[in-house]
């Protein structure tokens, strides 16, 4: 029994359109998407923006409604609202994106690390301060600092308050969406490697979603690769780097930009070579819609979206 | 665009609908009916009786809501029991007067709106915008129909700059130059006195409008491609920052109708305003729903238009 | 006549903080030759765009002082009317994100024709149209025709940012400032620009000056490389040299925390970027990020020193520097 299984799917969201302003179309925002996870490991989702990768990570959590298709922790299928259970949202907690914007700013360190053990655990005043100081030094921020506000830290500090919020509860599961993007990059390096640490301490999953392949490579023991709401490609970081099979992969590789000069010249024909590729085989790749084919097995660990053979 | 628009009228629809129920229910609370000024008191109430079963005072609600919105499609509003007259045919009398005035008070607000904002957002946190923001901050404190006394005092009693009172100078022949001339200045007074008051909304709208658009990026484009300041402010700034003044047009219409209500009390303007003041002292009921419906009606298109104009001028809504 | 394009001097650039001006450019001096690029990379705060922003004298509420001389024309003092006739012409810019830097009311077509029509009035209107044409072409937008006419909403991040640059070299400038060009693209879509702006460097002889975050982006565009810290450059150099042997401990820092082959820890530099109120302005602005580091080695007076041919470093605590974490670098003192 895998740890978490995510079955076929699917989150759609109306187009409203016409006259009578009625629901005319969808966009397919995810569409059919299937995984599974391990514990202890960190599972890589990326895509270029419009890609799906940031839907497919609030529709686990239940921040998106799921058109269809099933999402299975530890055996038990959390999509269905009337059994929502109280434990998978205590063992799944997210990181979002903006530091800037995701903490409350009217609210002090306190109340906003406190918030999801008010939630769920009965504690008095004193535990809870001292839950929260143990959670601050934890993510290394002065536990002396639960009084101040949001706009007193750096992006890097309110990034970490985010993170001791999302280990508040001791969750199994952190999905984490973009968790870095938005700062400079030796805060990044911190909180990067502050991930790590604390994912090897409390035995923690990660589903890191990121357009960044470069930290994904550094992160992920395993990625998937996504575009237009399906997966194109997925399989171990070595797989992906060392051996793309789709198309779109070998684009988004070659897309990264080498950090040795020396290469300049190597990596612009490499590219350009890449692109003829991909214009020529477009049609090979995708579907009449422009869209990914089923994944399909090319070894143990390795899928990619190829055409039906035959 | 042509989507937008014929989903906009489509809304109007049951809006205008909503209203019509609306006024008649009053019309039906209201004390007497269409034949109680009509008729005198002593009567026998048996020909009463047959007069109402003849005019269908005795249907059920809807048959006569639907006879009632009939008429009014017709043209007919019912009778006036104190001019003892059809009321489309007073209303129309009116209708003239408070639509001269109403445009007259809307090229004075432009007049003024335009230049101030500009000014104001331009050269926001000088002196000269403190002194238009100040203005603009008392215009809103001040209670218009004080506010057009003291107007009517100064420059029509003291100063006998303008007419006092009426909607053309009385002799004057209906038709000829003078009479409009007439018209025209007896309109310009009250038009000021509201323009003056209602303006400080679209001057702060523009101020702030103009404010906003000068910080976004595109202004450093265009700064960055050489262009003068004069040249950013007329083809970027001012440009992006009439649009929703453009549309705001629409809802000038609404402040103008509570406007021109009390504009004309004071300087007794015999439009629809006043004849709405009079109408309800003196318990015309029919006039008073009447008027009811129709500045409703035209609250109603005010905001279409708004959203019309706005699919028009705005590309994000004209391309879809 | 040297082939010097740009040259800066002493320039420093101050906001004002309450009643105090606080230098976020700190006394930057450097040069940039025809058909060069120079890449400028540093964190946020490190004074990056506000250079850029000085160049093109786009702060409207800045103190500048020194000299910026453009082919010996010097930027700082020139009057209004002059610059607008430089800006857009002899030196143009393309901005961070494609979103906001289009007007949203203004055909794609005007836009770019604006700056035709502002320093090329001999161009008549027909003319403008096929120059824009051209232009839309030339920066890879398929059906340029009807790009023309459409308005920026229209079109995809990756497209306006062409547009952009199709503003930007419309009247073939010599200098180029690109601020973060790529910074709010796909990777796809970067590569893509990134090329663009390769190609068109050929084509129009451009100095280019290339401001970003990302070191990678420098490493494949630059011909020479200056990073800032806190207002000043700190090291400066060929991109070779800077890559292959960074001496500053503020480039080494940075490179060690990106994530490269075969590490498990990234490098974490200790404290916090300072704002810029509080940007130490006595000695080695980078001292109180390295503590472990002997306040002996540091300069009082931190200056450029020329190590190499070519190559700057900013005080001689560089000579002294190590890595904390790594033990045998400790041990070894510099390698």
């Amino acid at each position: 029994m895998a740890f978490l299984e995510v079955k076929d799917l699917q989150v759609y969201f109306p187009i409203k359109g016409g006259i009578l302003n009625r629901t005319v179309d969808h966009i397919k925002a995810v569409d059919g998407v299937s995984f599974e996870m391990e514990q202890g490991k960190t599972y890589g989702l990326v895509g270029e923006s419009g890609s799906g990768k940031s839907t497919t990570g609030r529709a686990i959590i239940g921040l998106e409604d799921i058109t269809s298709g099933q999402v299975l922790f530890n055996g038990k299928d959390i999509t269905d609202k009337k059994t929502k259970n109280k434990a998978f949202r205590k063992d799944v907690q997210m990181i979002f994106q903006d530091p800037y914007s995701s903490l409350n700013p009217r609210k002090r360190v306190l109340d906003i690390v406190a918030e999801p053990l008010r939630n769920f655990e009965k504690l008095s005043k004193k535990e809870e301060r001292k839950r929260v100081q143990e959670l601050l030094d934890i993510v290394n921020v002065s536990p002396d600092s639960i009084f101040k506000y949001p706009h007193e830290f750096s992006g890097g500090q309110r990034q970490r308050i985010g993170v001791a919020r999302a280990i508040a509860l001791k969750p199994k599961l952190i999905i984490a969406d973009e968790p870095v993007s938005a700062l400079d990059v030796s805060v990044q390096a911190q909180v990067l490697n502050f991930l790590k640490e604390i994912q090897s301490e409390l035995n923690l999953t990660y589903l890191f979603i990121s357009h960044d392949l470069g930290i994904v490579k550094h992160m992920c023991d395993n990625i998937s690769i996504m575009y237009k709401g399906r997966y194109v490609e997925q399989g171990s970081t070595e797989e992906i780097f060392e051996n793309p099979q789709h198309i779109y992969t070998k684009r988004l590789i070659a897309a990264i930009p080498d950090i040795n000069p020396k290469n300049r010249e190597e990596q612009f024909h490499y590219r350009k070579k890449v692109l003829e590729e991909y214009t020529q085989s477009y049609d090979d790749y995708f579907d009449q819609d422009g869209l990914a084919f089923q994944l399909q097995s090319i070894s143990d660990t390795h899928r990619v979206a190829l055409p039906q053979k035959g | 665009m042509w989507k937008f628009i014929v989903r906009r009228l489509l809304i109007t629809i049951p809006q205008i609908i909503i209203l019509s129920v609306i006024v008649f229910i009053l019309a039906q609370m209201m004390p007497g009916d269409a034949l109680s000024g009509l008729i005198d008191p002593s009567i026998d109430p048996a020909a009463i009786e047959q007069q109402r079963e003849r005019l269908g005072l005795n249907n059920p609600w809807y048959v006569q809501y639907a006879d009632w919105v009939g008429g009014i499609l017709h043209g007919d509003l019912g009778q006036s029991f104190r001019f003892k007259m059809p009321v489309t045919e007073l209303i129309g009398q009116r209708m003239g007067n408070t639509i001269l005035l109403s445009i007259v008070t809307l090229i004075f607000t432009y007049l003024i709106a335009l230049p101030l904002g500009l000014i104001s957002g331009r050269f926001n946190d000088t002196m000269l915008d403190q002194g238009i923001t100040g203005y603009t901050y008392i215009g809103f404190a001040t209670p218009l129909f004080i506010f057009a006394l003291v107007m009517l005092w100064v420059f029509g009693y003291n100063l006998s700059w303008f007419p006092t009172s009426g909607s053309v100078a009385p002799g004057s022949e209906s038709g000829t130059v003078a009479y409009w001339l007439s018209k025209v200045n007896h309109a310009l007074l009250p038009g000021i006195s509201m323009a003056l008051i209602q303006v400080v909304s679209t001057v702060q709208y523009l101020r702030s409008e103009i404010i906003d658009t000068k910080q976004k990026d595109f202004i450093l484009t265009a700064r960055a491609k050489g262009a003068g300041e004069q040249r950013v402010y007329n083809k970027h700034i001012f440009r992006n920052s009439l649009l929703p003044i453009a549309a705001f047009f629409g809802w000038e219409i609404t402040t103008l109708i509570t406007g021109t209500v009390f504009v004309e009390k004071i300087f007794s303007y015999p439009g629809t305003g006043l004849l709405f003041l009079e109408s309800i002292t003196q318990r015309d009921f029919s006039v008073a729903n009447s008027l009811v419906l129709i500045f409703g009606i035209a609250q109603i298109l005010g905001a279409l238009l708004s959203d019309i104009i706005l699919s028009i001028v705005d590309p994000r809504i004209r391309i879809k | 006549m040297s082939n010097e394009l740009l040259k800066i001097k002493n320039l420093s650039t101050s906001f004002r903080i309450g009643d105090e001006y606080y230098a976020a450019v700190d006394d930057v001096t450097l040069t940039l030759n025809k058909n060069e690029v120079l890449g400028i990379v540093g964190e946020s705060g490190s004074g990056k765009s506000a250079l850029a922003f000085s160049i093109m004298r786009l702060h409207t509420k800045a103190k500048i002082e020194g000299e910026i001389l453009l082919n010996n024309q010097n930027i700082v003092k020139m009057s209004n009317s002059k610059l607008n006739k430089i800006r857009g012409d002899e030196m143009a810019m393309i901005f961070q994100d494609p979103l906001t830097a289009l007007n949203p009311l203004m055909p794609i077509g005007r836009q770019i024709e604006e700056n035709l029509f502002l320093h090329n009035k001999k161009l008549g209107q027909q003319g403008r149209k096929e120059r824009t044409i051209e232009l839309l072409n030339l920066v890879g937008i398929p059906r340029p025709e009807r790009v023309y006419e459409q308005f920026p909403h229209e079109l995809s991040g990756g497209m306006r940012q062409r547009v952009i640059i199709a503003i930007a070299i419309a009247n073939d400038p010599e200098l180029l400032i690109a601020d973060e060009p790529t910074t709010a693209l796909d990777v796809t879509i970067q590569a893509q620009i990134l090329d663009l702006v390769r190609e068109l460097k050929e084509k129009i002889h451009a100095g280019i000056i290339l401001i970003t975050h990302d070191l990678g982006v420098v490493a494949e565009m630059a011909d020479r490389v200056a990073v800032m810290y806190a207002g000043q450059i700190v090291e400066i150099a060929p991109v070779e040299k800077l890559f292959a042997n960074p001496l500053h401990p503020y480039t080494r820092s940075l490179l060690n925390s990106v994530p490269t082959e075969g590490q498990d820890r990234l490098h974490v530099i200790q404290g916090v970027v300072p704002t810029l109120k509080n940007l130490p302005r006595k000695g080695c602005r980078f001292a109180e990020r390295i503590p472990w580091i002997d306040a002996s080695h540091h300069e009082e007076n931190p200056e450029l020193h020329e190590v190499e041919s070519g190559h700057f470093v900013r005080c001689t605590c560089y000579e002294h520097f190590y890595f904390p974490d790594n033990k045998e670098e400790q041990a070894n003192g510099v390698s």
